[in-house]
């Protein structure tokens, strides 16, 4: 195998960071193998499903389809980030009291996905929010509820 | 004898919507889900993978895997322990261990596309994945067999040469029927000559995949003992524990798994697939092996639910009775034996009162991965053809489909199709509440130009199983409970469990902390599965509840100084009738107070309790759904615009999840409808093995799902819960064929139903 | 996969130093969205992975008088966000709105969707009928190549051992033009097209003629096809229903689609010409302003 590791500095949920990873390591197995963050998910390591979704930058990317070396320099936020120590985020939250999750794995990747929406638009409409999370597949609940969680959190301001 | 009960109208917790006790950590990403578990010095295993759907294997040479670096163990079938050969229950399906073993890694054929020939265990996943596709194996190509017609010819190719197949009791060789079982009651000729309206189609559908988002992974470390400690998502820990000292030949006790959170199952993530290989590389390697599926893998390889053919032929009288039904089932086992033609059986006819009925089930070999069970297995497959022959039916006739559907619904003491009647059950409370619905009573609206809307119905139904669960609770000396159960959480069970506790104890659910533990730490439980988890070990947590009361009673005595049967609970608060000849008061405490007591000595000692069921029935689950769909003449594209569940669900434990089981099962149903199939090539396998193309639907392909919960209680159950996980994926397929139907004037019998044969039958 | 190393030149020269070294066991990176795909599958044994997005020629988005120029690297969300492009050039907008989901898009350049030469490619039509240039630059020099010449094959492109696209020029659309591009999928997102039509035309002073029409057809045949008899039958003819629905006609003639998993011959050919017919009309709006 190939021993070149890339030097890697940079910030992850407002933490700074430096490792080596393989040079063709994908973002996310950086995450969950090298720094520990597990809450990203693989599902299909082909850019299909969504449940790696992070944001590098402001802009929610499929962690495997990123490779660590891309990230140097970048900021990095995964769902891990998103609490605080006052308590849970509004998404987090409302997630939780719609019942938007029933097995989970789909969770972080639509928290940060929905975050990186309303980060930007506050105030999307039910199209919109479809729209903007079809990159995020669910198989257990149809969608209907995490809609709702969303539009919850949008409609609370 | 069977426990039945009789139901309170109020409750305290029941029915409420508490926060999940493992949403926090859901949420967060902090949930330890199969793949993120770590262990000082894991290593990683891959496998190498068959491109043939059907093909002898000739040699296996490993060298140059193994001259790798950072590969550390190879292992072939050689490396399996030799199994025995009989059936074992897994509890939504059978399987035989002589024929797993072979499926988990090819011995002298391979039979269907990614069947696993060797596996490599290496330091790290790249080198792991990369080692296996260096391992070079020469096969003879033989004829894949990828339908049940094909696999049926006479000249057909035997894909199981050792197959002995039943046929109606006879003894088969030389074949890939494995099985064929026949129901008769009544008298199906005679009543055909006295039907006026028959309605006969064949439909056709192919394999689909549950879909979960999560693939299939395990950790396995084998010890210096031969001790065996497992990690996996999985349905069932104790049933892998089962599969696996099957698999391993080992001792139950000698295996301990533990059930991570899962991401999905469905049905299946039943049966093991990583974990048995897992444990090889460990034992061979001395160090824990992790192993996660490649995508391709879970659709190529994991159980899809049955493709095939449904014959269904339907006979009224001219008063609109359904008088006859007959019909031909023939499944996809894939390559073993095993699809689930008894449940389409015991489905097909569930929604009517039939009196002549008939069903001949073929259970066929194929060069597929075997079949796993997929919510409901075999029942939506039948549901699209008996829905969709009947609607049809009515059409002929004239007859409206809900009133036709009431006039012949199914009842207590109503015959199913394989003999077993019904006891209480909501049939009629269903069709009566999508007739009062607000969807049903709403205009369809109309399309813009170049497109139509149509509107169609369909029932659904699924026994539900009960199964064994264990449970135990101890009480904390801060009023709350701990409860142990082994029911792996998919969907928001630990709450549903918890409530149940809750509401004999008359604490908050809150004050009930759930933990879903190892095959080590509790009673032997059943799968999370067969919609029975809510049901059987929320009975066992009901009984422990029970037996828990009995337990604080006794230290309520000793602290009253009474006697144990004076002792009265309810609501939460226990108390005692003033003793007047003793000259002792009425008194009372509540569960809080008296456990804030129970570590003073004199008390009696740390109190917990235990419940353990074995359950017949989680009490039958009928729904109703309506679908509004639009289709564009031009191109074919489909999109649903509206969509409703109507279901019983006996008693809604946690409305929230009930109505997300409805929704996503319903959502699942919509997909097949639509878009999703196992596409295959001529020489066998699967193509179009990733999300990108097995079009499962996104956000943007669905409507909100409208629920209407209909509560029937099962007097089966404390709080007459029936299961309800799987009943709302059978209505949908034939709901959208049902709403094409109206749309369109065509009956589409083939599935999915997608653009391009609606184009081409438009075209027609 | 075959274990790749990374290299994030800062100089177009530097790159194709590296990619001339390594003749096809080097793949230039942009998004990555096809490529790491493409190597997990085992489609290519890579040696070495070159970023391009530390190249500032790769990474230009250029809006002039001249034209647009899109570097090679640009992801997708940065043309859709851009409110000139989207003004000025909403046919190729149309593109970069489809390909994949809001996470692909912050990734995926419509640089890679050329190089990748998918029939299906949803950035290669709209740049087709924009009559747009793929800027190459190779160890014997740089040379420019039209983009309905750039693709050759199913992923196969006229890059010979060396050359990197560094941009895409596209030059300023002429007073009354107007273009569109829109795919037919079975869902509603996520899809790779089934059939796509990309349309442009550009319109006599009355507004009533076709003056040009170009019209290029994806995942109807090996390539993204520019349907030369179609677009030149419009050539000074009327604007009417039967004007284009000839037109659209003759296109579902000059494609020459596969059955396969994503649809069937017969379906593609009526998805051809009912969405010619589609965006012929709205090629026509837009022109009209």
């Amino acid at each position: 195998m190939a021993n070149t590791n890339i030097h890697i500095t940079t910030t992850i949920n407002g933490q700074p960071y430096e490792f080596l990873a393989p040079s063709y390591m994908s973002l996310l197995d950086a995450l969950r193998e090298i720094v520990g963050l597990t809450g990203t998910k693989e599902g299909c390591l082909d850019g299909n499903c969504g449940a790696c979704t992070v944001n590098v930058d402001g802009r929610i990317v499929d962690s495997c389809l990123v490779l660590a070396a891309e990230i140097d320099g970048c900021e990095v936020e995964t769902v891990e980030g998103m609490a605080s120590s006052e308590g849970l985020h509004p998404l987090q939250k409302a997630f939780l009291e719609e019942a938007a999750l029933q097995c989970g794995i789909c969770t972080p990747g639509f928290l940060v996905a929905a975050k990186g929406l309303l980060d930007n638009e506050p105030n999307p409409s039910e199209h919109r929010i479809r729209h903007w999370l079809a990159g995020n597949l669910c198989r257990c609940t149809g969608y209907d509820k995490i809609v709702k969680a969303v539009q919850k959190v949008s409609s609370e301001g | 004898m069977v426990q039945t009960f009789k139901h309170q109208s109020e409750y305290k917790v029941i029915g409420s919507r508490p926060v999940r006790h493992d949403g926090f950590d859901k949420v967060t990403g902090r949930a330890i889900y199969g793949g993120d578990i770590k262990l000082p010095g894991l290593i990683w295993g891959a496998l190498t993978r068959s491109p043939h759907a059907h093909a002898k294997i000739k040699s296996i040479d490993t060298r140059a895997a193994e001259k790798i670096e950072g590969v550390l163990a190879i292992i072939t079938s050689k490396d399996m322990p030799e199994t025995e050969d009989k059936m074992v229950d897994l509890g939504e399906g059978d399987e035989n261990p002589r024929w797993t073993s072979n499926k988990l890694m090819a011995q002298q054929k391979v039979l269907y596309k990614g069947h696993p020939v060797a596996a490599v265990a290496a330091v790290n996943r790249y080198i792991a994945e990369h080692a296996a596709t260096k391992i070079k194996v020469e096969y003879e190509v033989l004829e894949a067999h990828n339908d049940v017609d094909s696999a049926l010819r006479k000249d057909a190719a035997i894909i199981l040469e050792s197959l002995e197949g039943d046929d109606l009791g006879e003894e088969i060789h030389n074949t890939n029927l494995a099985k064929h079982e026949k129901y008769e009651f009544g008298d199906v000729d005679k009543a055909f000559t006295n039907a006026t309206y028959i309605e006969e189609n064949t439909y056709t559908m192919q394999m689909v995949h549950q879909g979960y988002i999560e693939p299939h992974n395990a950790t396995a470390f084998w010890d210096e003992e031969d001790r065996v400690k497992i990690w996996t998502s999985t349905q069932g820990a104790f049933t892998a524990r089962t599969a696996l000292s099957n698999l391993l030949q080992l001792d139950v006790s000698r295996i301990k798994v533990t059930p991570c959170e899962i991401g999905g199952g469905f049905g299946g993530k039943i049966p093991v697939y990583l974990e048995p290989i897992a444990a090889l590389l460990s034992k061979k390697t001395g160090r824990p092996v992790k192993m996660m599926m490649e995508r391709t893998a879970v659709f190529e390889t994991t159980g899809p639910t049955p493709g095939g053919k449904v014959w269904v032929k339907i006979g009224a009288d001219k008063e609109g009775k359904l008088i006859v039904a007959e019909s031909k089932i023939w499944f996809e086992a894939g390559c073993n034996p095993g699809s689930m033609i008894e449940p389409a059986a015991q489905c097909i006819y569930a929604p009517y009162d039939i009196q002549n009925t008939r069903i001949d089930t073929y259970d066929v070999i194929v060069n597929k991965p075997k079949v796993a069970p997929y919510r409901a297995p075999g029942s939506p497959q039948v549901a699209y053809a008996m829905e969709s022959a009947v609607n049809d039916l009515c059409e002929k006739a004239g007859w409206d489909p809900l009133e036709f559907r009431m006039s012949n619904a199914s009842d207590k003491d109503t015959r199913r199709g394989d003999g077993v009647k019904f006891s209480v059950i909501g049939t009629k409370e269903v069709i009566k509440a999508t007739k009062n619905s607000d969807h049903w009573n709403s205009d369809l609206g109309t399309s813009e130009k170049g497109k139509v809307r149509g509107r169609g119905i369909s029932h659904g139904y699924w026994f539900n199983i009960g199964l064994k669960s264990s449970v135990n609770l101890n009480v904390n000396k801060d009023g709350t409970v701990t409860l142990i159960e082994g029911s792996t959480d998919i969907g928001g069970s630990r709450a549903s469990i918890s409530m149940q506790a809750a509401e004999v104890l008359g604490i908050p659910a809150e004050d009930v902390r759930p933990s879903v533990v190892d095959t080590d730490s509790v009673g032997y439980t059943d799968v999370t599965g067969g919609s029975r988890t809510t049901y059987a070990t929320g009975f066992a947590a009901w009984e422990a509840a029970n037996n828990l009361i009995v337990e604080m009673k006794k230290r309520v005595a000793l602290y009253f100084d009474r006697n144990n049967e004076d002792v009265n609970f309810e609501s939460g608060v226990f108390s005692v009738e003033p003793d007047i000849e003793n000259e002792k008061p009425e008194r009372k405490i509540t569960f809080k107070e008296i456990a804030e007591k129970i570590d003073d000595d004199d008390l009696g000692g740390p109190v917990n309790s235990v419940g353990s069921v074995d359950l017949e029935s989680a009490g039958d689950g009928f729904g109703m759904h309506i679908a509004d769909v639009e289709v564009d003449l031009a191109t074919g594209k489909t999109d649903v615009i509206r969509y409703t569940a109507v279901q019983d669900v006996g008693k809604a434990i946690h409305p929230s999840y009930v109505e997300g089981q409805m929704q996503g099962g319903a959502a699942q149903g919509i997909g097949w409808a639509l878009n999703e199939e196992y596409f295959m090539q001529d020489e066998g396998g699967m193509v179009n093995s990733s999300f990108l193309d097995y079009r499962m639907p996104t956000s943007l392909d669905l409507p909100k799902i409208e629920t209407v919960l209909v509560e029937v209680p099962t007097p089966l159950h404390p709080y007459g819960v029936r299961g309800v996980g799987e009943v709302p994926i059978c209505p949908p397929l034939a709901a959208v064929g049902n709403a094409l139907k109206d749309a369109l004037g065509i009956r589409f019998s083939d599935l999915p139903m997608n653009p391009a044969k609606i184009i081409k039958a438009i075209g027609n | 996969m075959h274990p790749f190393n990374y290299v994030a030149p800062v100089t177009v020269k530097e790159a194709i130093d590296i990619l001339e070294k390594h003749g096809d066991r080097a793949r230039p990176l942009a998004g990555g969205t096809d490529l790491l795909v493409q190597a997990r599958g085992n489609k290519w044994d890579l040696d070495a992975v070159v970023d391009v997005k530390k190249i500032p020629e790769a990474m230009q988005l250029d809006v002039s008088n001249n034209g647009l120029t899109i570097g090679a690297g640009v992801p997708c969300y940065q043309i859709y966000d851009h409110e000139k492009i989207k003004s000025d050039y909403p046919g190729i907008v149309d593109g970069a709105f489809i390909i994949g989901g809001i996470q692909i898009q912050s990734r995926a350049a419509i640089g890679g969707n050329l190089c990748n030469a998918a029939p299906s490619g949803d950035a290669i039509c709209p740049l087709i009928v924009y009559d747009a240039t793929a800027n190459i630059a190779g160890p014997s020099g740089n040379r420019d190549v039209s983009v309905e010449d750039f693709c050759v094959g199913p992923g196969k492109t006229v890059l010979k051992n060396g050359e990197l696209l560094v941009s895409i020029s596209v030059p300023k659309p002429p007073s009354g033009f107007g273009a569109a591009y829109e795919r037919f999928i079975p869902r509603n997102e996520m899809d790779i097209a089934v059939a796509a039509v990309a349309v442009s035309v550009t319109l006599d002073n009355s507004g009533t003629n076709f003056e040009s029409v170009r019209i290029a057809l994806a995942s109807v045949g090996p390539t993204p096809i520019f349907a030369t008899k179609a677009s030149n039958s419009l050539k000074g003819k009327s604007i009417n229903e039967s004007s284009i629905s000839e037109a659209a006609a003759i296109a579902k003639d000059e494609s020459s689609p596969i059955s396969d998993m994503r649809g069937t011959i017969e379906h593609r050919k009526q998805l051809i010409e009912v969405i010619t017919k589609r965006m012929l009309n709205e090629a026509v709006k837009r022109a009209r302003g």
